[in-house]
């Protein structure tokens, strides 16, 4: 075993638990009287935690010296992608049927579709950068290219936020979270051109 | 007959014939449902929701099928107990619906403390079945027990400056423990035009399926107005108010522009955050054609009459 294999097992498992576990109360009918609604909404809470859970990763590093923490990023956003992506499955098929007109205009007319929509483009170009041989041959414009990251969960929050009707309670806390992880690596960049 | 055919169905929606007679069944079904209500002392307390004339309403030609009694009592948007769906049926086992008191005042000749056995014992309980349409676009379809609003109205008899009533739900952060967090700004208020209460199908409702009314679907008296979204009609009310002004109502304090005080079920007019023309049947996967006046443009349409919908949503 190599090191920070254990690290990557960790991921995985984190990303596949809640579709295993989802899994099964669909087929032990588990989900409540509006089972669509239901995994449309697990889908989008996933992917939104998971988007989080990567932002962390460097602010984590750079704490507590825990290098080996960066294996597992890549890990993470890609299953923050897999779940944005099954979110916008779903929203397609399962809720609206594969209405075109609707959905259309849900895009374009709806503030609250088009940020949910806006922040699952932004994450394409990411998803498919992903790879060893894209980060080679992009060099320094592969970060600056990912750091399309940030709006793209600010645009997932935004969406959150404005999904609820009158309970904002975790929207907003999904919001602090994300601003406390902006906060904790602006420090280091500053500290960086005050050295450098 | 207390709800007759839905105005204008198309085509596709004309029920072919096997439906029809699994509909008569589901009809016949539902009466059985209403007289085992009235003879089962197991669900019920003596005295309680006797049903007087127990009369199984017959739903239009649309495919109607009742929600299960599950579905109707764990998938509630009742944020006296919680925001989310599954909340209500898991809280609000705190709420005492008895004793209870209804305080009915305002602009009315009978106006006094009414309690609850009171209430009940006076207006005899009547099964209706109607559909429920809830803004967030999902609907079931319920077999209330209850009494004609405009019955309750007639007794305590309202003066000519009676213009609107005001409903307000029980406020105690003890008992609701979703009042101590200020998502809404407690208590919750509701109100109709007096047209609107007088309207034959309002409902003042004590039970669904023939039973007592659960907690978490707003025991021991709630409104129906079932051509109105479903914020509208208020749950474990202790306050009716006849009153001269529009009544402040609860969500359309919270967004103005997203919950008028009318919000009559109208497919042409969109949530601003969604649309409102189709709706999610619960137990169904495809979305249905949402109907004007939640298909009871019939009964209830001309109280609207040369009023721009778009401009009192």
């Amino acid at each position: 075993m190599t090191k920070g294999s254990g690290l990557k097992a960790t991921a995985w498992a984190l990303g596949l638990a809640p579709l295993f576990w989802t899994s099964v109360r669909f087929f032990m009918d588990d989900l409540g009287a509006n089972p669509i609604e239901a995994l449309l909404h697990w889908a989008g809470r996933w992917a939104l935690i998971l988007l989080l859970v990567g932002l962390a990763i460097t602010p984590i590093r750079r704490l507590t010296g825990w290098n080996q923490v960066i294996k597992v990023r890549r890990t993470v956003g890609l299953f923050a992608f897999f779940y944005v992506t099954l979110h916008f499955l779903i929203y397609l098929g399962l809720d609206q049927g594969f209405a075109w007109s609707f959905i259309i205009e849900d895009v374009l007319d709806r503030p609250f579709i088009t940020s949910g929509f806006l922040g699952l483009v932004l994450l394409v170009p990411l998803a498919v950068t992903s790879t060893k041989g894209w980060i080679r041959r992009l060099g320094r414009r592969w970060q600056q290219l990912h750091r399309l990251v940030y709006p793209a969960a600010g645009l997932g929050v935004l969406h959150f936020y404005w999904k609820v009707k009158a309970d904002t309670f975790w929207p907003l806390v999904a919001l602090a979270i994300l601003l406390g992880l902006l906060l904790a690596r602006s420090p280091w960049r500053a500290l960086k051109k005050a050295s450098s | 007959m207390l709800i007759r055919k839905p105005g204008k169905i198309s085509e596709s929606e004309v029920t072919p014939y096997e439906l029809y007679l699994n509909r008569r069944r589901f009809i016949g079904r539902a009466g059985r449902i209403a007289l085992l209500g009235a003879i089962a002392p197991s669900s019920l307390a003596a005295g309680d929701l006797v049903p007087g004339e127990a009369e199984a309403a017959t739903l239009g030609p649309q495919e109607d099928e009742l929600t299960p009694y599950e579905d109707v009592t764990t998938y509630n948007n009742f944020y006296e107990f919680g925001t989310g769906k599954a909340d209500p049926a898991r809280n609000a086992g705190t709420l005492k619906p008895k004793p209870w008191t209804v305080e009915i005042g305002g602009h009315c000749e009978r106006p006094g403390d009414y309690g609850i056995e009171d209430i009940i014992g006076r207006f005899p309980a009547e099964e209706r079945i109607y559909r429920l349409r809830c803004v967030e676009a999902w609907s079931m379809v319920i077999p209330w027990m209850g009494f004609p609003l405009k019955d309750l109205l007639e007794f305590v008899q309202p003066t000519s400056r009676a213009e609107y009533v005001e409903f307000t739900t029980l406020y105690d952060p003890d008992q609701m423990p979703g009042q101590r967090r200020r998502v809404l700004d407690w208590p919750y208020v509701e109100g109709l035009r007096m047209d609107e209460a007088m309207n034959p199908l309002t409902l003042m409702a004590t039970g669904l399926y023939g039973k007592e009314l659960p907690n978490q679907n707003g025991a021991p008296l709630r409104l129906v107005v079932p051509w109105k979204y479903g914020f509208k009609s208020i749950k474990s009310i202790v306050r009716i108010r006849l009153v001269e002004d529009i009544p402040a109502t609860s969500w359309n304090l919270a967004t103005p522009n997203e919950y008028g005080f009318f919000a009559n079920v109208n497919p042409e007019v969109d949530h601003p955050r969604w649309s409102q023309a189709r709706e999610r049947r619960l137990g169904e996967i495809r979305r249905r054609p949402t109907l004007m006046f939640n298909g009871y443009a019939e009964e209830v349409a001309s109280m609207y009459d040369g009023m721009d919908l778009r401009r009192w949503y």
